[in-house]
């Protein structure tokens, strides 16, 4: 069916992109590499388990940094959480932004801190928001009856 | 007859974030393991059957009389860097216990520190992954299960035949020189100081937690 070969293009091609331009690394080809028949949406389930963590470590570090005396472990142990989460599922961005959000927590810096934050939420927002269509895609590739095309 | 195939192997997997125990949960399960993931070490302490506040030496026969390790676990593989009990405050744990310090533990972390690698090893640990974890790490896991296993059985006839001599007599330490048998390869890792068989007590109760297997032979 021209439909389901042009959405398969338009997948890979999509994902092709995301890697290109750095949003995502190879962990997350690994991501889809353990997905199978038997474990059809691990790839989804993981990914949304990521958004919900993401979700909440963004109000705590908000909150912490919001504190009259900011407790820079405290922060750097969010931060340290978030750049685990975002490398466990390939978001390079993200992680590269907590990298540099760990060495302003280590300086007690708080105007970086801040201006990380800002960083880290305005990436986290990119990748969810391209990961989103990304799984759109595959869910039109299914329903159009077609299957979706495994990245090497 | 006697190889153990790999639905035999339990592995525990100990890590505080959701995300990464879904992702070693399917490595895992993947590479055809059983698994059970806990959220932290005192967790992994509980399921193992061993109580954190108990002082577990190998001059202790036991722990509270609660314990039933009824689930083997062939292997423990835990993330480095956990609030309250770390991975290596776990390693040292499992190895200072006279009935889990076999398992074989495996560490992760998302930091590459050079001394905390050694530090792990040093402790016992058989290997060190940085995270993310892959498929290739998994794979490495195997023959420290098997390795694990030989040992055991070893361990289990000997306790057979002593036990078959000494049926009348309750606790009695073993003897354990048969033990040292070639094919046996005694896990030392980098610099550990691994305590030799003969300072174990092995008592009747350590006995039953001990599940027999069939010799198992591998390539």
């Amino acid at each position: 069916m021209a439909a389901v070969s042009q959405l398969q293009r338009q997948f890979i091609d999509y994902t092709t992109s995301l890697y290109n331009e750095g949003y995502l690394d190879d962990q997350f080809t690994q991501l889809q590499q353990l997905q199978d028949e038997s474990n059809p949406d691990f790839v989804v389930e993981v990914v949304s388990l990521f958004f919900e963590d993401s979700e909440k470590l963004l109000n705590n570090l908000a909150t912490a940094l919001q504190q009259k005396s900011v407790d820079y472990n405290q922060v750097d142990s969010h931060v340290h959480q978030f750049k685990g989460s975002s490398s466990s599922i390939g978001a390079k961005q993200v992680t590269n932004v907590c990298i540099h959000f760990r060495n302003f927590c280590e300086a007690k810096n708080l105007d970086g801190c801040l201006r990380c934050l800002q960083q880290l939420r305005h990436e986290y927002i990119l990748v969810r928001t391209k990961l989103e269509a990304l799984f759109r895609l595959e869910q039109q590739i299914l329903q159009a009856g077609g299957s979706v095309p495994v990245m090497e | 007859m006697g190889v153990a195939t790999d639905s035999q192997f339990h592995v525990l997997a100990v890590d505080d974030s959701i995300i990464d125990r879904k992702l070693i949960e399917r490595l895992l399960k993947t590479s055809s393991f059983q698994v059970t993931t806990v959220d932290s070490g005192s967790k992994a302490l509980e399921f193992l059957g061993l109580h954190e506040d108990d002082e577990i030496n190998s001059n202790q026969p036991s722990v509270s009389p609660n314990i039933t390790q009824e689930v083997e676990v062939n292997l423990i593989i835990t993330d480095y860097c956990m609030p309250g009990m770390t991975g290596y405050d776990l390693l040292k744990k499992v190895k200072k216990s006279s009935f889990l310090k076999n398992i074989p533990v495996v560490i992760m972390s998302s930091e590459n520190v050079p001394s905390r690698i050694s530090r792990c090893l040093e402790e016992g640990a058989e290997e060190f992954f940085l995270k993310p974890v892959r498929l290739s790490d998994v794979s490495k896991l195997k023959p420290h299960m098997m390795r694990s296993k030989i040992k055991e059985t070893h361990h289990h006839q000997q306790l057979q035949e002593n036990n078959q001599e000494h049926h009348k007599q309750d606790q009695e330490p073993i003897e354990h020189n048969l033990l040292e048998s070639p094919e046996v390869e005694s896990q030392q890792s980098n610099g550990s100081k691994r305590k030799s068989m003969e300072e174990e007590t092995l008592t009747r109760q350590n006995k039953t937690q001990i599940q027999w297997w069939p010799y198992c032979r591998f390539d």
